[in-house]
């Protein structure tokens, strides 16, 4: 009788597990006409919305690079996805759950955030503890897991972000690329579906950057985490699958990078740059020379540069 | 320059006393401090004084380092023989006289004792706790030594989670003054030359500057560690659970029969060697 129940339970995690796969195509973060705003000061007169009925879907697995100037509202975005915010107006679901809902218990609440990690801009502002490890181990210490567990888990994450040697210095004796890797590894340590990353290759040293830049693709390749990566480098948006841009809290341009840094027009309007291959093709295009500028690739714009220079000679 | 400031000044080795469990030491070092208080025959304070020594020597820790340690404080010492000398009244006749001063050899004898105690507190509590353990250390076992208080209301791990903050953010602080200093005197602050008064205001630029950025750092890592599922030690769990380890028992026997010495001299051999006290 036992057995029999626990293979009807079983057979229903399985068939969970099977309608999982079939819904790949629903996302796994849907925003419904989110608005938001901060609180005001008491006496003083309430602030303009820092978003206005966004909406954005987001797919398991997929690398978004989130782009706006200073003050869009990108960090807003991202703090409403991970809980730490609550939309004034709309709805925010994760996996099919709606994080907005009053009925959320607090558990429910931390499991969201568990799911949903983000590494900040200064790395020296979120490591908390003064040996490597043991800051990598905060996150599952908070979520109540058994040591051994932690230990693996801590491993495991300092292994993903190659500081394994690291392990038993003290921050402050990192450079600010191994800071901010240790600041993932603390992500990862809770093993997180999605990871927003807010600007947290601003502060790093061209190393530094492509280290972390090498570490974020990895774990979205690789490990299959669902990537947010807020940037203000175009080079590195380039790298995503599909860039976003947020104007004055709403969604401006929204597609393949290609798409979005074929439109240099638009985003100078808006106060950004195009990637730098972008910009010089469309330059040339400007001054009649009929080059295809969509490729974002450097080689392949070599190549194609070279194909000008060959036929113009012709 | 200002980088070279350690706290806590935790020598890092390997004796029996690095290795010896935080929690452990806390204990052995208040059992310590109340032992050397029950001291009061002079063969006692001899006695204190020979294991205190064999506390220097367990914990390899270099003598000169703890005369380093105890210069500071040679001056309270001085200046509380000082008193004892006066003040106390004997029963002989006064060794030396002048008006309404007199010295008895109780005076001196309690003095020299009263420098000797002082002494041996400061170098015993260096040895067991400060320069043995690592800061971090320290905190993680204070928090697990208290833990019991949380019963009763008392923030245990929160003041341990303060501990830990401050130690973590002190270098990146020091860094940080340091750079606002440099940024300072390349727009033509002098912070070394004037009064005592004209230095402290020299130093304002620095702090304002430096309170403003701790602020915003508080309200990041705030963030930071709510992204990271803190919520107090609600449900937390630690990675590194402490372990009493054979050390820590071969330490405990030690003190303990350091403590039963002392008792055993009170009550038997009081008289031997006694100016008394
Ligand atoms: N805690 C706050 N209280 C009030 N207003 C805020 C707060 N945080 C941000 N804002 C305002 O909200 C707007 C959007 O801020 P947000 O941090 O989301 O921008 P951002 O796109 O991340 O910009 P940046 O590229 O500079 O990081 C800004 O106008 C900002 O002044
Ligand atoms: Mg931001």
């Amino acid at each position: 009788m036992e057995n029999f129940e626990k293979s009807g339970i079983n057979s229903i995690t399985e068939n969970l597990k099977n309608t999982d796969i079939d819904e790949k195509k629903t996302p796994f973060i849907k925003i419904e006409n989110v608005s938001f705003s901060y609180d005001s000061d008491e006496d003083e007169a309430p602030l303009p919305p820092v978003l206005k009925d966004v909406s954005l879907e987001i797919k398991k697995g997929s690398f978004v690079a989130l782009l706006g100037h200073n003050g869009s509202g990108k960090s807003t975005l991202a703090k409403l996805i991970n809980l730490i915010l609550i939309p004034t107006k709309g709805k925010i679901y994760i996996d099919g759950t709606d994080i907005t809902s009053e009925s959320l218990t607090e558990d429910e609440m931390y499991g969201i955030r568990r799911r949903i990690g983000m590494v900040f801009q200064n790395p020296d502002n979120q490591l908390v503890a003064t040996v490597v490890e043991e800051d990598v181990a905060f996150g599952p210490e908070n979520l109540g897991i058994e040591p051994s567990e932690i230990r693996r888990r801590v491993d495991e994450a300092l292994q993903t972000v190659n500081m394994t040697q690291y392990k038993k210095h003290s921050p402050h004796q990192l450079s600010g690329g191994q800071k901010q890797r240790v600041a993932i590894a603390g992500i990862i340590a809770m093993l997180p579906e999605c990871i927003i990353f807010d600007e947290s290759t601003a502060m790093l040293d061209p190393g530094g950057r492509k280290d972390v830049m090498n570490t974020i693709e990895y774990l979205n390749r690789e490990k299959g985490i669902t990537v947010i990566h807020i940037t203000h480098n175009m080079d590195e948006a380039v790298r995503a699958d599909r860039v976003v841009v947020i104007n004055d809290g709403t969604i401006f341009l929204d597609g393949t990078p290609k798409e979005v840094f074929s439109k240099v027009q638009e985003l100078r309007t808006v106060g950004l740059d195009v990637p730098q291959v972008t910009e010089l093709f469309y330059e040339l295009n400007y001054r009649g020379i009929d080059v295809d500028f969509s490729e974002l690739d450097e080689k392949k714009c070599a190549e194609a540069l070279a194909n000008v220079i060959i036929q113009n000679r012709k | 320059m200002l980088k070279d400031i350690t706290l806590g000044q935790f020598f890092p080795g390997n004796s029996a006393l690095h290795k010896a469990d935080p929690r452990m030491k806390i204990i052995l070092t208040m059992l310590y401090i109340v032992f050397v208080f029950l001291a009061k025959a002079t063969l006692s304070y001899i006695f204190v004084v020979f294991f205190t020594v064999v506390l220097v020597i367990i914990s390899k820790i270099k003598p000169v380092i703890i005369l380093k340690a105890l210069k500071p404080l040679i001056f309270i010492m001085i200046f509380t023989a000082f008193f004892n000398i006066f003040w106390t009244k004997g029963d002989s006749t006064p060794l030396f006289e002048y008006k309404f001063i007199k010295i008895y050899k109780e005076g001196i004898v309690f003095a020299v004792l009263m420098i000797v105690r002082i002494a041996c507190i400061l170098t015993g509590s260096c040895v067991l706790l400060t320069y043995t353990t690592s800061p971090i250390a320290l905190t993680d076992g204070l928090e697990q030594l208290l833990a019991p208080l949380k019963k009763i209301r008392v923030p245990v791990h929160e003041f341990a989670m303060m501990m830990t903050i401050a130690l973590r953010f002190i270098p990146t602080l020091i860094e940080e003054t340091d750079k606002i200093m440099n940024a300072q005197k390349a727009r033509g602050a002098d912070f070394n030359s004037g009064g005592l008064i004209k230095r402290a205001r020299a130093l304002l630029p620095v702090l304002i500057p430096l309170f403003a950025s701790s602020f915003r750092r508080a309200s990041e890592l705030a963030t930071a560690m709510e992204c990271r599922c803190y919520r107090g030690d609600k449900g937390r769990t630690r990675m590194t659970k402490l372990h009493y380890k054979p050390v820590d028992l071969f330490l405990l026997i030690l003190m303990v029969t350091f403590g039963v010495i002392i008792i055993v001299i009170n009550i038997y051999l009081i008289d031997i060697l006694n100016f008394s006290v």
